[in-house]
């Protein structure tokens, strides 16, 4: 089947994702490509400089193919990645599309074997005639290569598009869920899967609700939670019931009846939740705010930070050109101590949960030089507008930041504008107001 | 609680800024985007259906909002000192769907009286009750043909793009459509059946004012008379 997209369609990000030490930084795009970048250590010559983060591999992960049954096209796009925790000198990534999983070694290799005894360098058979003693091969120098490998692909375990995937804390099993189930798998195995949710109605015709992500607990492996279209999050025990459909816990804020519309519902629904590293919390995004649980607290959100208010009156507008379907991604940083979400007109934003300040930050080329520091930005909603200040009409809506990273352990984020990567490296505490 | 940017009307050349749409407009206008919305399958790839199924509810909603809108208009006639922006303000019957207001006979407030189930309180003859019930989402205020030639013409798409995406979403809305004339003529069956009865009635927009199941010639009758009235 022909594409009909243009060519730079196929670059635009679909994910981001660090490992668990930092040292890699991965990006999934539209066109099925994965590309892992590495941080360099530190130079001796500079050590005021930090490492940067360089290509380190590329490999095609998925391809377009077509579902000949239902006459649809499966995208290649990736939605997300996860990493496995290094258990040797291999790093490995799960790798997902609308409907199959795959996983991937990626491993060095810098050395190469010379010297054996029946070949030659080029690898053509020597004439014996010439060969007068023996040799024992050794291992040279080479050039560093990357080699990636596909060693599992979990397919046909969905009916519906994979918004999600999580590694369980105990490195053998993982998780895939879809707009109606959850799936475990066994990292080793690839013909099976076990149904732990399952939310389909019998009748289609009374579909209402359906799941817009799930994560694995990051200590507990028993416990995942996912993430509903009507806001609402579900926390789930394995030991409880193979088929995890009984929640244990339920959390949901009661709907605020002063800002009641007809986008409500639209609006709650959770596009990203994420525990905190600390496995105390949770963060969740929705269309206009991002949100603080408590594992213990199921009645309300204990923090919430407004991302971009001022879109509360726009929402017709944005219905109508399908932004308030956008599902933005959210990120905690290492200590838990701050939050950041992606917005609109290439912002982003973070929240410091123990200040309570909050800071509006732009990814883009114009603004944004190497080694500069990044300018907070504001948007103005009528009264006094500062000589900087973007007007909320002036937005840009095409340009979104749905996609953020935020490394395991130091100040270093990664930032997805359309095509773009942007990796600041810069300290928090310097950007808040 | 309708958002500002949807499209004005033409000021025609008065200096005072237009008035913002009336709700009325607001609905409709949200209610014909959406259906097109769920029209526009992509050709090639599955539909989001995460996106379908919000869409779907925000539809079912427009669709409560109306027929409760409807319902109230018969029993006190239209724009009888009650603006749009009043409708607007009385969140608690925009955020109350018609299930929720089973048994219900609260003092109408700026929005009219909440409705009682018609299948669970047979018998209960109410004055201006306004009527709705669940599973039956019809409403009154405008051509239904067109209305559900639209859902028929979504479900066939739906059904041929993408099978399992919202099958049938509105299935609720295609009961049998029986016209004035049908009504008026008594052409809807002699025995008191339930569900038919109250399509019927439902379906020549006008609420009954009793609460029964039944069918009653005398309800028909009166029915006929607050038409022949507005």
């Amino acid at each position: 089947m022909p594409s009909h997209r243009v060519p730079s369609e196929a670059d635009v990000i679909s994910t981001v994702e660090f490992n668990h030490t930092g040292e890699l930084l991965a990006t999934g795009d539209k066109g099925g490509r994965v590309v892992v970048f590495q941080r360099e250590p530190e130079s001796k010559n500079a050590p005021h400089s930090q490492g940067e983060y360089d290509v380190y591999s590329t490999f095609q992960s998925h391809e377009p193919e077509f579902d000949y049954l239902k006459s649809l096209e499966i995208e290649e796009k990736i939605n997300k990645i996860k990493w496995l925790p290094q258990q040797n000198a291999a790093h490995s990534l799960l790798s997902t599309n609308d409907k199959t999983i795959k996983l991937w070694k990626i491993t060095e290799r810098d050395k190469r074997p010379e010297g054996y005894n029946l070949k030659d360098e080029e690898g053509k058979l020597k004439d014996l005639s010439t060969v007068t003693s023996l040799q024992v091969p050794v291992l040279k120098p080479m050039d560093l290569m990357v080699e990636v490998s596909p060693r599992r692909v979990f397919a046909n375990g969905h009916t519906y598009h994979i918004n999600s995937i999580s590694v369980n804390s105990d490195c053998e099993t993982y998780m895939s869920a879809d707009d109606l189930r959850i799936n475990l798998w066994h990292l080793a195995i690839t013909d099976r899967s076990f149904n732990i949710v399952d939310i389909k109605p019998a009748n289609m015709e009374d579909l209402t609700e359906v799941i817009t992500a799930s994560e694995f607990h990051p200590h507990h492996c028993n416990l995942f939670v996912y993430s509903s279209s009507k806001g609402s999050l579900r926390l789930c025990d394995m030991r409880a019931a193979a088929l995890c459909d009984k929640h244990s816990k339920l959390f949901e804020e009661p709907e605020d009846p002063s800002n009641r519309s007809f986008f409500s519902e639209i609006i709650s629904s959770v596009s990203d939740v994420k525990f905190s590293h600390s496995g105390r919390y949770m963060l969740t995004r929705d269309y206009l705010t991002v949100k603080v649980w408590d594992l213990n607290m199921e009645a309300r959100p204990i923090e919430t930070y407004q991302v971009h208010d001022y879109l509360r009156s726009k929402l017709c507008s944005l219905y109508e050109n399908d932004c308030i379907f956008d599902k933005f991604e959210c990120a905690w940083n290492g200590s838990d101590s701050v939050i950041m979400t992606g917005a609109y007109n290439n912002f982003f934003r973070m929240f410091d949960r123990n200040t309570k300040r909050d800071v509006t930050l732009e990814a883009s080329r114009e603004s944004s030089k190497p080694r500069a520091v990044l300018k907070p930005r504001r948007v103005c909603v009528g009264g006094k507008r500062r000589r900087d200040d973007i007007s909320v009409d002036s937005l840009d809506f095409t340009r979104k930041i749905l996609h953020t990273a935020w490394h395991p352990a130091e100040n270093i984020i990664a930032i997805a504008a359309t095509n773009n990567l942007y990796i600041f490296q810069d300290k928090v505490n310097s950007e808040m107001h | 609680m309708f958002a500002r940017g949807l499209k004005r009307k033409s000021a025609d050349g008065e200096d005072s800024p237009p008035a913002p749409p009336s709700y009325s407009l607001q609905r409709q206008s949200l209610l014909d985007m959406s259906l097109v919305k769920l029209q526009l399958c992509h050709m090639l790839v599955e539909p989001n259906l995460c996106r379908s199924v919000l869409i779907a509810n925000t539809v079912r909603q427009l669709q409560e909002d109306l027929s409760l809108d409807a319902a109230w208009r018969l029993p006190a006639p239209p724009g009888a000192g009650r603006g749009p922006l009043e409708r607007l303000v009385s969140t608690d019957i925009l955020c109350r769907s018609p299930w929720e207001q089973q048994g219900g006979h609260s003092a109408p407030d700026s929005g009219g009286s909440p409705a009682p189930d018609l299948c669970e309180l047979p018998g209960a003859p109410s004055a201006q009750a306004p009527r709705s019930a669940p599973g039956c989402a019809w409403e009154a205020d405008r051509p239904r043909g067109g209305f559900q030639a639209s859902l028929d013409q979504i479900l066939e798409t739906l059904e041929s793009r993408a099978p399992r995406a919202a099958e049938g979403l509105f299935a609720d809305v295609d009961g049998p459509y029986y016209d004035l004339d049908a009504v008026l003529t008594g052409m809807v069956g002699a025995k008191a059946v339930p569900g038919d009865g109250f399509e019927a009635l439902a379906s020549a927009g006008a609420p009954p004012p009793g609460s029964s199941c039944k069918r009653d010639l005398g309800e028909l009758d009166h029915v006929v008379e607050i038409l022949v009235e507005t």
